[in-house]
């Protein structure tokens, strides 16, 4: 490694970590299985939903549940690459690591950049299996590329929440603190059906939770009717911007531990 | 000196078992708070499900809330196996191996603690339940019914995390058997009626999926009253699970010892 430049520190890291993911079981198993196995019971077993009256999303169920598992891989996978982070810190390694680099927010990036390709990995076999099941994509090229950019935001977002809290904690303990409340945020949106079909305290919820705008859009935008794209980009936009912030001055409290 | 009676001996293992699961939070909380969680966060979502036609209730909780007992039992294959799996890890099994405790006395007791927790689970999901409104179409002898069935998949997931645990010696293996209990749970009839799945796969899958017998056992007793076919499949499977899970921890057992 060209020790000092941020670009070599930055593809060290991400090379490492995306190593770590690919030779462990442990790591790469649920990474992939877990989002098959959401996108497999919720559009197999409840496709009859799209019979319930007033369910009119024209691309059908299965595009319906593609659209919130590809988001949902995307937070959970920056979530988890969190987790590796908590990881290095517990087994002294990223000490270490912020030791050795001169800017030490090539180290963070580095991470940042193995969660993105982690969920590319993930996202390229769901895609493959959604088509092979039969999925109807109605959106134009354009449409897609800004479903896949939204839901790149999402990782990035996903990991700056999760990374600041691993800087802070260090320890691998701080997982659920990571996990619950991205899971809770994404299960709290209309997942089932769409917004103006959810009554009671769900529908206020899911009105107020920033990731139904992104998923609605998300929606949208696979349908090729793209309304709402506006607003969804606004919103994980600023989502990234104050996770970065967070995940900036995790890294600063990370230092300051180091010494 | 002569061995204690098998009653003292599954006495002694039981209690040990049953104050360990109590004074464990990690073990009950979660046990509690998951399916209930699910239950609330599901709920709402598929509330709109009800209007499909054929959908046996007016109700989605109701429907729903079958879900919830069973899910609380799946969590029995990861406490019990993970406290006899940390047992074989300290080598306090080896130390019992010494003992002239014997191998149905070991089990019983160990299956002790799951069954409180089984029993505490299944009252806190009734009351929960009730309070949120769900109909019990069976009454208060339906509701011991739930109980007693939900107490049955209890011992057997239980006892299947015993056999993991003595398989294995691991604790992480049996914690890695979660996602297989989750797997089991949504790829059954638990989010809609098997009639009303429409993929012709997931409907085979969720026919050949024992967990869904189980959750329609207790869903025909919240809803259809009493349905002798429905109750017949869900107790006949949880007394076949807990006799396989007998049947295979004893054979586990014996092999462990053997090892050790």
């Amino acid at each position: 490694m060209r020790e000092g430049t941020f670009r070599a520190t930055t593809g060290a890291v991400a090379w490492r970590a995306l190593h770590n993911f690919a030779t462990n079981p442990a790591l790469l198993v649920p990474s992939l299985i877990f989002p098959l196995f959401f996108f497999i019971a919720f559009a197999g077993g409840l496709s009859a939903v799209e019979d319930v009256p007033g369910f009119d999303f024209p691309s059908g169920y299965t595009a319906f549940q593609f659209v919130f598992v590809m988001l949902q891989s995307a937070a959970m996978g920056g979530v988890f690459t969190g987790l590796s982070v908590a990881a290095d810190f517990e087994s002294g390694f990223a000490r270490r690591l912020l030791l050795a680099a001169s800017d030490r927010r090539a180290v963070l990036l580095g991470y940042g950049l193995a969660a993105l390709v982690r969920w590319l990995l993930t996202v390229s076999m769901i895609t493959v299996i959604a088509l092979l099941a039969g999925m109807h994509v109605d959106g134009s090229g354009v449409d897609l590329f800004g479903l896949l950019g939204l839901a790149l935001l999402v990782n990035l977002a996903g990991f700056g929440w999760a990374s600041g809290v691993a800087l802070r904690a260090r320890s691998i303990q701080a997982g659920p603190i990571m996990q619950m409340p991205t899971f809770l945020i994404l299960f709290l949106a209309p997942v089932y059906v769409p917004l103006d079909l959810l009554t009671g305290w769900i529908d206020t919820v899911a009105a107020l939770n920033p990731m139904t705008a992104i998923l609605e859009a998300g929606r949208a935008l696979i349908s090729g009717d793209p309304s709402g794209v506006a607003l969804a980009f606004a919103v994980v936009l600023a989502l990234v911007a104050l996770f970065a912030l967070w995940s900036l001055r995790g890294l600063r409290s990370a230092e300051r531990a180091a010494g | 000196v002569s061995a204690p009676s098998l009653g003292v001996q599954v006495g002694q293992i039981a209690r040990r078992s049953v104050l360990r699961t109590l004074r464990q939070p990690a073990q009950i909380v979660p046990a509690l708070a998951f399916p209930l969680f699910l239950l609330a966060l599901n709920t709402p979502g598929l509330e709109r499900a009800v209007s499909l036609p054929g959908f046996p209730t007016d109700s989605y909780l109701t429907f729903a809330l079958a879900v919830t007992f069973v899910q609380g039992a799946l969590v029995a294959i990861i406490n019990s196996g993970t406290d006899l799996a940390n047992d074989i890890e300290t080598g306090f099994l080896n130390r019992l191996a010494l003992t002239p405790l014997r191998g149905v006395a070991l089990i019983g007791g160990l299956l002790a603690g799951t069954v409180v927790l089984g029993v505490i689970q299944a009252i806190a999901f009734l009351l929960v339940g009730l309070a949120a409104g769900a109909s019990f179409a069976t009454g208060l002898p339906g509701a011991l019914a739930i109980a007693l069935l939900s107490l049955l998949t209890v011992i057997g997931f239980g006892t299947l995390g015993i056999v993991a645990a003595l398989r294995t010696g691991s604790g992480e293996a049996v914690q890695g058997l979660f996602p297989v209990a989750f797997v089991l749970l949504f790829m059954s009839s638990g989010s809609l009626p098997r009639d009303l799945i429409e993929r012709d796969w997931f409907a085979t899958v969720a026919t050949y999926n024992p967990v869904s017998y189980l959750i329609e056992g207790v869903r025909s007793l919240l809803i259809d009253g009493w349905d002798a076919r429905a109750l017949a499949l869900g107790f006949g499977v949880a007394v076949g699970l807990v006799a396989l899970g007998l049947a295979l921890s004893s054979a586990a057992l014996r092999t462990r010892l053997v090892r050790t």
